[in-house]
């Protein structure tokens, strides 16, 4: 399993949660299995960008990247609040 | 027992020297020597030779290895007459300085043969007092200090994340802050707001800002715009000249009017963003690093963002971030210290903790990109309105 870090916009997907387990050897099963388990998540994920270990996937293999048990996966949406 | 007629001669006998008209060809070199001024504070602020760093005799072994790190670089010290210089380089030599020279006659004799002489700025006594704590850093100093005075900021919204960064900018001294803020202070602000207060409850935002700051430090000018950044006015506000934007908005279709027209106008934004317990803060430098839209292409639809008078935040954390912010734009303006280009910084107020992930350039973003397809203002309300979810 590996940690994903849920942002606030998502939480309220994920029942409030700000950490969860996810399963998934590449970043694409790991949201996949999300998803599935929190199927509110669906169509919001692609807002979402998403590092892994602190690196943007974009800048790795996507969906591709791998994961294990070590990695840390952020996802992070963007915010406007500055008031 | 040597007089001191006697010790000057023996220490010029020692060291090595050079005339002025010397010296003035060295500085003119494609690679300067390192010039030193060693004599005292009233007589630098009278004139000095250009390009000379002023360190006092009194100074010099604890402060030239700032100046010159390395020992064998080239040191040109003078200082009126050029016996107290003299001594200055053989304590230098002493030091291990390999390459010191002295000019003979010091800075008299420069000016009898006709050279230039610069006058600085210098600090008020008042400002000298104001500002002591930040003389006092080797960082900062005085010419840090005449450089946050000459500099310009502007911050976008004077609200959760512009009232901590204008209050500490303003502290600091930097001498013009434009504010750009078509609103006016709320009761439900002060909870966070730091910058407004009871009694200003109705009052325009960007002049309840300017009073705070007028109060707080005469040496700042505040230019008040009294309006929202648009993709009309935005060319005439940049377009005033400002060395670094704060960037504290509260709604995604400034955000990325701002980073267009701060990529064309080539000036760096510090990004901050809040929501409940946690924020976001980067510094994105035009040409060097990415932008907003090499970060986030497409904003999330509103149902996804909400923002902090849907969602609420945490009255504290705009302070946290504001003031972080302010401190990416005084080392900006300063020159001095590492950035967060290309490193975007998360806060998490509740754990806490301090996150980084890395940032990076999009070659093919639209607007910073090799080949650009947006090099005009666009209609930015629709476009953050055209993103819908799919959920």
């Amino acid at each position: 399993m590996t940690t994903v870090r849920i942002p606030p916009p998502l939480r309220d997907a994920t029942g409030g949660e700000k950490v969860v387990a996810a399963r998934g050897e590449t970043v694409g099963d790991l949201l996949a299995d999300l998803v599935s388990r929190f199927p509110d998540l669906h169509g919001q994920l692609r807002y979402a960008n998403v590092y892994v270990d602190g690196e943007d996937i974009r800048a790795l293999d996507q969906l591709e990247t791998p994961v294990d048990a070590t990695s840390t996966v952020i996802l992070l949406p963007a915010m406007a609040g500055g008031h | 027992m040597a007089t001191y007629r006697e010790l000057l001669a023996q220490v010029r006998a020692e060291i090595h020297e050079v005339t002025a008209t010397e010296a003035s060809h060295l500085l003119d070199a494609v690679d300067p020597p390192v010039l030193v001024d060693v004599r005292e504070r009233d007589e630098w602020d009278e004139g000095h030779l250009p390009g000379a760093v002023h360190i006092p005799r009194g100074s010099l072994e604890s402060r030239i290895e700032r100046a010159a790190p390395d020992r064998s670089s080239a040191i040109v010290v003078y200082c009126a007459t050029g016996a107290r210089s003299a001594f200055a380089a053989q304590t230098l030599d002493e030091m291990g300085y390999t390459s010191v020279s002295n000019v003979d006659g010091g800075i008299v004799e420069w000016k009898r043969s006709g050279l230039p002489v610069a006058v600085s700025e210098s600090l008020a006594p008042a400002q000298r007092a104001r500002y002591s704590r930040h003389l006092l850093i080797p960082e900062v100093g005085e010419e840090g200090q005449l450089r946050l005075l000459s500099s310009r900021i502007l911050l976008i919204g004077a609200g959760g994340l512009g009232s901590p960064a204008a209050l500490y900018l303003a502290a600091a001294g930097v001498g013009t802050l434009g504010i750009v803020d078509d609103d006016a202070v709320d009761a439900t602000n002060l909870q966070r707001q730091i910058i407004h207060s009871t009694d200003r409850i109705g009052e325009p935002k960007a002049e309840s800002a300017k009073r705070t700051i007028e109060a707080l430090n005469p040496d700042v000018r505040v230019k008040v715009f009294r309006e929202r950044l648009t993709s009309q006015n935005a060319d005439r506000i940049l377009g005033e000249g400002w060395d670094v934007i704060v960037d504290g908005a509260d709604n995604f279709p400034t955000r990325y009017l701002l980073n267009d027209a701060s990529v064309w106008h080539g000036i760096p934004v510090v990004h901050g963003s809040i929501f409940r317990f946690e924020g976001q803060v980067t510094v994105f430098r035009p040409g060097d690093g990415p932008c907003y839209r090499c970060l986030f292409p497409q904003p999330p639809p509103p149902e996804l963002a909400p923002s902090c008078a849907e969602g609420g935040v945490l009255g504290v954390l705009p302070g946290i971030v504001g003031s972080l912010q302010a401190n990416e734009a005084l080392k900006l303006v300063l020159g001095i210290g590492d950035h967060l280009s290309g490193r975007l910084l998360l806060i998490d107020a509740l754990a806490p903790s301090f996150t980084e992930v890395a940032l990076r350039r999009d070659p093919d973003c639209p607007v910073c990109g090799e080949s650009p397809a947006i090099t005009e203002y666009i209609d930015y309300v629709g476009f953050c309105q055209r993103t819908r979810s799919h959920a």
